[in-house]
């Protein structure tokens, strides 16, 4: 991405009201933007969610094929998260293979469901050290106004809880499909919280333009329970020990609240 | 992350390789490599085997990508195909892309790039055998290539994982504690100014274990940095030591 | 108001350096009122400034520098010259030739690709390349001689204190020796022995540049040469 000029006066402006504890759009240090989400909206797709946090709109949608395991996790299905900053989202995004924010945004949010073994794998062999279910989630960014992370990573969850797998039964071998529909067994709900840092304080939720601004970003995955499962911190600027613990704090309860939105 | 039956730490808390939780791998490290590359670094962590070149500043190639204000630092961390145990395709994978942004983004805080706008300064980070922890290693390194470079910089950076095996929070795992642990935590840090530059998890940990984890990486961090420092200052220690024989 | 480090010691990349009342010299940086190194190198504190001569550092253009350059491109107005920089520089066409006409001069048999050139860095600044003259008398063109690539900032070194290192140099070699401030020297000699000789004694004070009696040592090294091969 390339880098955008933002004018030293809005700059400024935007640290002080940080310092102050405002933010341009009117909220707290902590708040969140308004979020709303519509579950199933592709009926072609297995499961689906849009998201808006704010004004940034993520569409995710999962698609559930056959195929093989892994060598090293035979008896496991195979989960892939691919991302997608469309064109159209923003001026700054170009047709093409996905760069390395979108290759980054890819993995966090693969590793929060991964991590938090949200989705049973090992329901998902069919033919053990042959035949897998590959659950496809792929996110597709659609407008870009600040913590595509977090808006893509709540989508990915929300369209996992409506996806749907095809009934099927295992005859010699071969993989026959039965009428009716199983609901994917996702048994954990990881909620991703990212904080930005500007001048020194933690906003959470960044919009736009104080992405623009902040000099590094940390994001913090929790699973149902609490725990963290996982991590990220980017973007060319420092955290020290203290501002990441305080972030952590701030992350899990935040994400207590979303969840409760989403489940 | 897997839990595995596989006993990781034995009653006494020794590891696998005879470690105690919070100890380091053997590291071994040599500045100045490279004959060619403007600034370079070698370290041997474990069985981790990884080189680092930078070049530059430099003009830019492609001329479009040069920043008005600063230079532009690029960093590509890639894995040699015999690198690991089942072959690795040249080709970078996406997680070869994923870090090396993060690398870069580790380093990036630390170099003074305004003072050389419209340049480029890139940064190679080799690996050539894998065991764990290779983007710790490969930052500290990066950072000891830019200091061989004579780029300037704010600190050094310097890196070590933390994580969580057989319940217990130990320190820099390598690659079958990393594959079978609960958690890995890398950290890198920049010493003298006291900041974290890099920082990511993955596996499953309580805030509490966290903050165990996070402290005890950048306890690693610190005792790094002095081999970091002694590697920088060995090329002409020795070279003084010859002169003042003669 | 401590320091923390004695003269001469070697420091790396954010040691802290001083606290309190100093001024931050070359190589080094400060926060708030603390200074910290910024290149690796030898520390030295005198009165109220700290700086750190660093061992090794690329050469960054300054204005009126005697630089040692290679043609890189010949171009419609001039020439792209290499000066061992992270920025080429420029060598415009008419600062060598009065009335430059584009279409008629052929620049390429003034100066060609791979030609060396000794020049002055006339202008520089953040905002674009460096601009050589070679109108002063000694410049221009290198027809002879062998160049010597060193780090930048042992340049001062081969100089020595009022060109104590430099003249001792072309004494003891015969050669003919030009310093670039941008870490190339021209060393042009009658005979090859004589400029071997030389470039094996600049590399030596490059490696040595960090120790005391250098000048000494060189000499004597010099002199066992000639010696052994009489």
């Amino acid at each position: 991405m390339s880098s955008i000029m933002v004018s030293r006066i809005r700059q400024k402006q935007i640290a002080q009201l940080i310092a102050s504890g405002n933010r341009l759009d009117g909220r707290g240090l902590t708040d969140y933007r308004e979020i709303k989400m519509e579950p199933g909206i592709i009926e072609k797709a297995e499961g689906s969610a849009l998201v808006y946090i704010g004004k940034t709109e993520v569409l995710t949608g999962v698609k559930i094929e056959t195929g093989e395991p892994f060598s090293d996790r035979p008896n496991e299905g195979v989960l892939t998260v691919n991302s997608e900053f469309v064109p159209l989202a923003s001026p700054e995004f170009e047709a093409g293979p996905p760069g390395e924010e979108s290759i980054e945004l890819a993995r966090v949010v693969d590793r929060g469901i991964r991590e938090s073994k949200a989705i049973e794998l090992e329901k998902m062999c069919i033919l053990p050290g042959k035949k897998v279910f590959v659950v496809f989630v792929d996110v597709y960014v659609l407008n870009h106004d600040g913590n595509l992370i977090d808006t893509a990573a709540l989508a990915a969850l929300a369209a996992l809880l409506n996806t749907k797998m095809f009934n099927y039964e295992v005859k010699d071998d071969e993989v026959k499909i039965l009428p009716g529909f199983t609901h994917l067994p996702v048994v954990n709900h990881p909620i991703s919280v990212t904080f930005a840092e500007i001048n020194g304080k933690l906003v959470v939720d960044p919009g736009l333009d104080e992405e623009e601004v902040m000099d590094a970003r940390l994001t913090v995955t929790f699973e149902k329970n609490g725990k963290v499962c996982a991590m990220q911190k980017s973007g060319r600027g420092t955290f020290t020990n203290e501002q990441i613990l305080e972030a952590v704090k701030i992350g899990q309860q935040k994400a207590e609240e979303i969840r409760k939105k989403v489940v | 992350m897997n839990q595995s039956t596989i006993k990781l730490i034995d009653e006494n808390g020794i590891r696998k390789d005879g470690r105690k939780l919070d100890e380091l791998r053997p590291i071994k490290i040599t500045v100045g490599v490279l004959s060619n590359a403007d600034g370079s670094a070698y370290i041997e962590q474990g069985k981790n085997k990884i080189l680092a070149a930078v070049y530059g500043p430099r003009e830019v190639h492609p001329r479009h990508l040069a920043l008005p204000d600063r230079a532009l630092l690029r960093c590509r961390y890639h894995m040699a195909p015999f690198s690991v145990e089942e072959r690795k395709p040249p080709a970078p994978s996406r997680r070869e892309l994923e870090l090396s942004k993060v690398i870069r983004e580790a380093l990036e805080p630390t170099i003074f790039l305004e003072q050389y706008p419209r340049t480029s300064i890139d940064l190679f980070v080799e690996v050539l055998q894998a065991d764990g922890g290779t983007r710790c290693a490969g930052a500290i390194v990066a950072s000891l290539a830019l200091a061989d470079a004579g780029i300037p910089m704010r600190d050094l950076v310097v890196a070590c994982a933390s994580g969580k095996v057989d319940g217990q929070i130990v320190l820099d795992l390598n690659d079958i504690e990393d594959k079978e642990g609960e958690a890995d935590v890398p950290v890198a840090f920049a010493p003298n100014l006291n900041t974290i530059t890099l920082l990511q998890m993955d596996g499953l940990l309580t805030i509490e274990e966290f903050e165990k984890a996070l402290n005890l990486a950048i306890e690693g961090c610190r005792r790094i940095h002095a081999l970091q420092r002694e590697a920088l200052k060995s090329k002409y220690v020795a070279v003084k030591e010859e002169a003042e024989v003669e | 108001m401590p320091i923390f480090y004695e003269n001469k010691q070697l420091v790396t990349p954010g040691d802290l350096l001083a606290e309190g009342d100093y001024s931050a010299d070359s190589n080094t940086y400060k926060e708030g009122n603390k200074i910290y190194a910024s290149r690796l190198g030898l520390v030295y504190y005198e009165e109220k400034r700290v700086s750190v001569v660093a061992l090794n550092a690329f050469y960054i253009p300054l204005t009126s520098d005697l630089v040692i350059g290679k043609i890189a491109e010949v171009n419609l107005h001039g020439w792209t010259v290499d000066i061992n920089a992270p920025y080429s520089a420029l060598l415009q066409a008419s600062d060598v030739l009065n009335k430059f006409k584009p279409q008629r001069d052929d620049l390429s048999r003034i100066f060609d690709v791979g030609d060396l050139i000794l020049a002055k860095i006339m202008t520089y600044d953040r905002t674009r390349d460096p601009i050589l003259t070679v109108r002063e008398p000694g410049l221009g063109k290198i027809n002879r001689g062998q160049i010597v690539k060193i780090t930048p900032t042992k340049i001062p070194r081969v100089i020595g204190k009022k060109g104590s290192m430099i003249n001792m140099l072309k004494k003891e070699t015969g050669c003919k020796i030009v310093v670039g401030q941008n870490g190339l020297v021209l060393v042009d000699g009658g005979r090859p022995e004589d400029e071997g000789l030389a470039i094996v004694a600049i590399h030596k004070i490059e490696q040595e540049a960090h120790t005391s009696g250098l000048t000494d040592r060189v000499t004597e090294m010099i002199r066992k040469e000639r010696e052994a091969k009489k």
